[in-house]
């Protein structure tokens, strides 16, 4: 590289340019890292304080007696009535979405909404079913709030997300596969059932637990429906805890027990999105 | 679909189309199976035109009793009955933009660094991997990792700026840690995997004659990705901000627990304040008197329309990038 001896082909980038070019790479990189830090912190901080409160006992009683078995009753109560409820109608709706008459006007509109469902706060769901579960069923029957008006609130979070993610997926199927099912004279019913829906369970399955962690972790639609009990809730249709919701209403305690209890409850409650969520993640970003 | 060798055509009687061979059963199956189709997909109409109908119902009167006046009454006290939302307002929308300003610059680095060939491939998976984790760490618990560790973390960063720089307006009041910018950063944590994602995304499909085009004319890296790169992908990046944006309007549980609370309107940012989901988690289970509840109900109407305007406007960005591609 001697340049300066033979004729100049090429002239060196000026030290402005060269600096600038330079030092946003740095820039960059380093904002990344700051990126990345909050979330190191995050674990790093729930699993030091958190770890050391972890007992057997919390996982047997209630909060009233300094464990969290009720909250975690009623949370995994909650996510499986939402699941019920959600799953079965997102998938159909993915489907109609993805299937039937996928450029249609009122196709389009229903996308259109499901995109919009999946954009409300948190908070104004809860307020909704309050509206329309909590008020209707105080008036009509015997109860207020409940596992049930809970699980309903978790349901509308989940169903946009599971729907949105069953569309993609099914748009992901390639199109030789329903034109030769059809060739071979099956059914709009039975090329979904028998080769689309195998085809495309995985990614769906992967969509649904992601709303899943989602609809785990979520608090501010529990607020007004489930509302929180400290003991063990008598029934579906009682006033039910949850983890989200005990470490919002405990987290400035000052009983140091129910301190460490908000600590452990917190590793407990990330555990389980975590595991939800690394295998579900991974699996996606491998199918890309 | 043409076949020059089509030699016999054969006539289309019953017989020999093949959905007129197969048994009523299976006609049945299909033609439920549709309908059942059918009616899940208006659940989520229902759902949505149910809610703006009863959000409507429930802050109408609120509407005609205050009116537009509500919008800029300066004053929420709950004893004396006098409910203005312009404090919720200011602090709803103050720590979304705060949060903003600090997410839009780290969350394009990281859309920058994950989609050019500054670093190996697995190591960019890792980067983006780590980033779009955030998006999975319930809001409770960023709260609880704020109210412990970032308020004590920005106290003595915002005493600095308020003993150095108290004359300007912005840092002009005694930190507390809790306060509008402590949210709006909190609020920047979580809306990062969002606007980096889909930064990423726009980034990636961006086709690659545009860059070696660029540097072969002589720009260098940074050069093209100013000039070429960021300004194609301008729109599809405007979206995802709006996306975040909509995250960061509604966000309610980590706001609550570090916003401070006090539906106060101040120039410093280091001033308690109170978002529209924060005082609708705090209030709306306790409010007693209609007048209150009409106010709360309004206030759930403001911020509906707000994030509604916000997430068509970012659905439309995307959609019209989309459009463009095509």
């Amino acid at each position: 590289m001697k340049n300066s001896e033979t004729t100049n082909l090429t002239t060196p980038l000026s030290w402005i340019r060269n600096l600038g070019d330079r030092g946003m790479t740095v820039l960059a990189f380093g904002l990344t890292i700051i990126g990345m830090l909050p979330l190191i912190s995050v674990l790093w901080n729930i699993v030091v304080k958190g770890f050391p409160g972890l007992t057997a006992v919390m996982f047997t009683k209630p909060i009233i007696d300094d464990g969290f078995a009720n909250a975690i009753v009623g949370t995994l109560t909650m996510v499986a009535i939402a699941s019920l409820l959600s799953i079965p109608i997102g998938i159909a709706t993915g489907i109609y979405l993805a299937e039937y008459e996928p450029t249609s006007k009122i196709n389009r509109s229903v996308r259109f909404l499901t995109t919009i469902l999946t954009g409300v706060p948190s908070i104004v769901v809860g307020i909704f079913t309050y509206d329309i579960i909590v008020l209707v069923s105080k008036k009509l029957f015997d109860f207020s709030y409940s596992a049930v008006a809970g699980g309903i609130s978790l349901a509308i979070l989940m169903l946009p997300i599971i729907t949105l993610t069953t569309e993609e997926v099914l748009k992901l199927v390639p199109n030789t596969f329903r034109l030769a099912s059809s060739g071979l004279g099956g059914s709009r019913f039975q090329t979904i059932s028998r080769i689309i829906l195998p085809t495309a369970l995985p990614a769906i399955s992967t969509g649904v637990l992601l709303s899943i962690a989602r609809a785990t972790g979520e608090t501010a639609p529990l607020l007004f429906t489930a509302l929180f009990a400290q003991d063990w809730a008598e029934n579906l249709f009682s006033p039910t805890g949850s983890l989200p919701v005990l470490i919002f209403n405990l987290y400035n305690d000052p009983d140091p027990v129910k301190n460490q209890l908000v600590w452990t409850a917190s590793l407990f409650l990330l555990g389980i999105v975590l595991v939800v969520n690394l295998p579900a993640r991974i699996l996606a970003s491998r199918g890309r | 679909m043409s076949s020059p060798q089509n030699l016999f055509v054969p006539t289309t009687t019953k017989n020999n189309l093949a959905r007129h061979n197969r048994s009523s059963k299976t006609d049945r199956a299909d033609r439920l199976f549709r309908y059942l189709m059918y009616a899940a997909s208006a659940v989520p109409i229902a759902i949505l035109i149910l809610m703006g109908w009863k959000m409507l119902e429930h802050a109408l009167p609120a509407v005609k009793q205050f009116g537009l006046g509500f919008l800029v009454g300066r004053e929420w006290n709950v004893p004396d009955l006098r409910f203005g939302a312009l404090p919720l307002i200011y602090g709803t929308i103050g720590s979304s933009l705060i949060a903003l300003i600090v997410a839009i610059p780290v969350g394009l680095a990281v859309a920058i660094v994950t989609s050019e060939d500054l670093l190996p491939q697995w190591l960019r998976s890792i980067i983006a991997f780590t980033i779009e984790l955030i998006a999975a760490i319930p809001s409770v618990i960023f709260g609880l990792w704020g109210f412990y560790t970032l308020v004590p973390l920005l106290r003595p960063a915002e005493q600095f700026l308020h003993t150095k720089f108290g004359f300007i307006p912005l840092f002009s009041t005694e930190p507390s840690g809790f306060g509008l910018v402590t949210a709006g950063i909190l609020l920047a944590i979580m809306i990062l995997p969002t606007l980096a994602a889909v930064s990423r995304e726009v980034l990636l499909v961006i086709p690659g004659y545009l860059r070696t085009g660029s540097m072969a004319l002589g720009a260098t890296r940074w050069e093209t990705i100013f000039k070429v790169v960021l300004p194609r992908a301008f729109s599809g990046i405007v979206g995802g901000i709006m996306l975040a944006l909509g995250r960061a309007l509604g966000e309610t549980m980590a706001v609550t627990m570090v916003i401070g609370n006090a539906a106060t309107i101040s120039a410093s940012i280091f001033e308690p304040a109170y978002s529209i989901p924060s005082i609708l988690a705090n209030q709306f289970a306790e409010a007693q008197e209609d007048i209150h509840i009409g106010a709360l109900a309004y206030l759930t109407l403001i911020l509906f329309v707000l994030t509604l305007v916000v997430n068509i406007g970012a659905v439309g960005l995307v959609k019209l990038v989309e459009r463009g591609e095509k």
